[in-house]
């Protein structure tokens, strides 16, 4: 092996790499972008519609309400619902988003509660719409406030306290770490992320490198000069690894930062759920799972190049890369399922075992004995995947296939 | 000097079974000569060549160049080597100028020498106009002349050219002839394949006839119009390969 050589060959590579504008995009802009763009989007979009939905007083209908006139009057008296008048095709109303809910109200209700029966009260509303699911909120908080009010006239019939239907309170308080109660909701998303970038990083160096080459004629070039087939894959891999790593660097990054600019901004605040994505991730955290992407990197490398280098054409190696694609997304998915936690079986697994230590990791748990196993298992991989690039790099009927 | 020794190169292919490109081809090039390769398309050209620049390796015999074998010292013959065909294409994102100097530092140049030998070639070839102007923006001539500049500047004793003109118009075409004059005017071994007579007529001290991978005719010009009796290369030519031409369905 000659590292002047390899060193030749990687800085023309790095050269080519930083003026081609569509590696650029794919391992530079994706990365950088992805997170701000997707995290920010998503709350912002969220917090718009959810707010608005909240915001808004929800129409609603009585049905059969007549011989009730106490319910009645206290739902119109409610600010949190505006009653419309009684349409038979209250149905279709409430599919059409013309009315959110409406309730019915059995005949006879107030004498039923008077003789002490239990009589129902049905709610109707849109399952899955958000503004009719608000509306149902609504309009079962006014009914379960005049139902209180019910309870609390009985007692004090009876003379009893109304502290008698509450003997004892539940409390409940989170002990765990911000960062782990964080972790625990984002962290599977955060590992896939970067695998899944990692992947689109090298995935178009390794084509142009490859296959690219071939298609330009320039491989028969560069075999004509003294430079060994072996120095000249690896200078090769090296810019591919190189190309893997600054998307997850800049995923890392950008991800560490979208978070804690969102975890201060009012995109959180306002929304539903922000407790349990506020986000924490420490440095710490954020080192580990761009240490545990390394040999990810370096794997997702050898085999692109290996499977790019025997397509003639840069589109017959994206037909080939494409199922690739999906063969670590599968994995890289299962990691963000609930229950799936990592065993010393699944630890031997390439690519769903970085998902899942990197969930552990951002939770800040640290298991050293199944972290080395994941890095070591993965460098060995890594490895006889590079083994495989070079083989197919000196075999004549993959550089010359016709 | 390039002394090849029954060369054998078999292709395998999965419907036709095993192809024998090149059948026990020898022949010897020496120094200050121009060997033209003369063939009809697949005639086992490009892959003699090929072998001659170590990017294909024999099935079977061998080849010296420059006293290096092509089998146990293949680095070594490739910086002997200039090697240049219509299928040896440019970087397009490099600049005609770090085109040259890549291939000068794979060759293993010290930077002193390297741009002495760059600025040397490029004045010589007139392309300092064009010298940082990337190659995806060059015209056909540029990359000619840039692809020339690429294999002179490790300075090889034998040039190896594979159907060089093919496809290029007059001028450049001529550059290229030109260039070839020169090699053999500076003492250097070269060896030409082409399907083109004239430029055969033009250029060549020995011209070895191929066809079916065999080599079947060889001797200087004058020698091939004793031997069969014709004037016209193209006569002998198609005298020679006609017994052997196979039809294909």
């Amino acid at each position: 092996m000659n590292l002047h050589a390899i060193g030749v060959v990687y800085r023309k590579e790095l050269t080519e790499w930083l003026r081609d504008r569509r590696t650029l995009i794919s391992s530079v802009l994706v990365p950088l972008l992805a997170f701000p763009l997707l995290i920010s989007g998503i709350f912002a979009l969220a917090n718009v519609l959810v707010g608005k939905a909240q915001n808004e007083v929800p129409k609603v209908m009585i049905i059969d309400g007549s011989n009730s006139p106490q319910l009645v009057e206290d739902l119109n008296k409610s600010k949190e619902v505006t009653i419309v008048p009684y349409a038979p095709n209250w149905k279709d109303q409430i599919s059409n988003k013309e009315i959110r809910a409406a309730v019915q109200v059995p005949q006879g209700f107030q004498a039923a509660l008077i003789e002490g029966q239990s009589p129902v009260v049905q709610i109707y509303f849109y399952e899955g719409e958000l503004k009719s699911s608000f509306g149902r909120d609504h309009l079962k908080k006014a009914i379960e406030d005049y139902r209180d009010s019910v309870v609390k006239n009985r007692l004090s019939a009876k003379d009893l306290p109304a502290s008698i239907l509450t003997p004892f309170e539940i409390k409940q308080e989170n002990v765990a770490p911000p960062e782990k109660v964080s972790g625990a909701g984002v962290g599977g998303f955060i590992g896939y992320a970067v695998i899944l970038l990692c992947l689109t990083g090298a995935m178009y160096p390794a084509i142009d490198l490859t296959a690219g080459e071939k298609e330009r004629g320039t491989i028969e070039t560069v075999l004509s000069s003294p430079v060994s087939r072996l120095d000249l894959v690896i200078g090769k891999y090296l810019l591919v690894f190189s190309a893997s790593l600054v998307s997850a660097i800049l995923s890392v990054t950008s991800m560490g930062t979208s978070f804690a600019i969102l975890g201060h901004s009012h995109l959180m605040t306002n929304s539903e759920g922000a407790q349990s994505l506020n986000l924490n991730l420490g440095f710490v955290s954020v080192v580990a799972v761009f240490f545990m992407a390394l040999p990810l990197a370096c794997l997702f490398s050898a085999v692109l190049m290996t499977i790019a280098s025997f397509a003639k054409t840069y589109k017959e190696a994206q037909s080939y890369l494409t199922p690739l694609t999906f063969l670590v997304v599968i994995p890289a998915i299962a990691s963000i399922m609930p229950g799936v936690e990592l065993t010393p079986k699944l630890a031997l697994i390439p690519v769903l075992n970085t998902s899942l230590v990197c969930k552990e990791i951002i939770t800040g748990t640290y298991h050293w004995g199944s972290i080395v196993m994941i890095f070591l298992s993965t460098c060995v991989y890594a490895a006889a995947a590079l083994f495989l690039a070079v083989k197919m790099f000196q075999r004549e009927e993959v550089l010359f296939r016709s | 000097m390039i002394d090849t020794r029954g060369l054998v190169k078999v292709f395998q292919d999965k419907k036709r079974g095993p192809i024998r490109a090149v059948d026990n081809v020898t022949f010897t090039c020496k120094a200050g000569q121009i060997y033209g390769l003369l063939g009809a398309n697949g005639a086992g050209k490009t892959t003699t060549l090929r072998m001659l620049a170590t990017i294909l390796e024999p099935t079977d015999g061998t080849a010296l160049i420059c006293g290096h074998d092509i089998i146990d010292e293949p680095e070594l013959v490739r910086r002997n080597v200039g090697f240049l065909s219509t299928a040896t294409a440019l970087y397009p994102r490099l600049t005609s100028q770090e085109m040259v100097e890549y291939f000068g530092r794979l060759n293993g140049l010290d930077e002193t020498t390297l741009q002495k030998r760059r600025d040397d070639i490029f004045n010589r070839l007139g392309m300092n106009s064009f010298r940082d102007r990337r190659c995806d923006k060059l015209s056909t001539g540029m990359k000619q002349k840039t692809s020339i500049a690429r294999t002179l500047i490790h300075d090889p004793q034998v040039m190896i050219f594979d159907e060089p003109t093919l496809g290029l118009d007059i001028m450049t075409a001529r550059t290229i002839i030109d260039f070839i004059r020169e090699c053999r005017q500076r003492g250097k071994t070269v060896i030409f394949s082409t399907h083109v007579m004239s430029e055969v007529e033009k250029l060549c001290d020995v011209i070895g006839i191929i066809q079916s991978g065999k080599l079947l005719a060889e001797g200087s010009l004058a020698d091939l119009r004793d031997r069969h009796h014709q004037q016209d290369l193209e006569e002998i030519f198609v005298q020679v390969v006609s017994p052997y031409q196979t039809t294909e369905a």
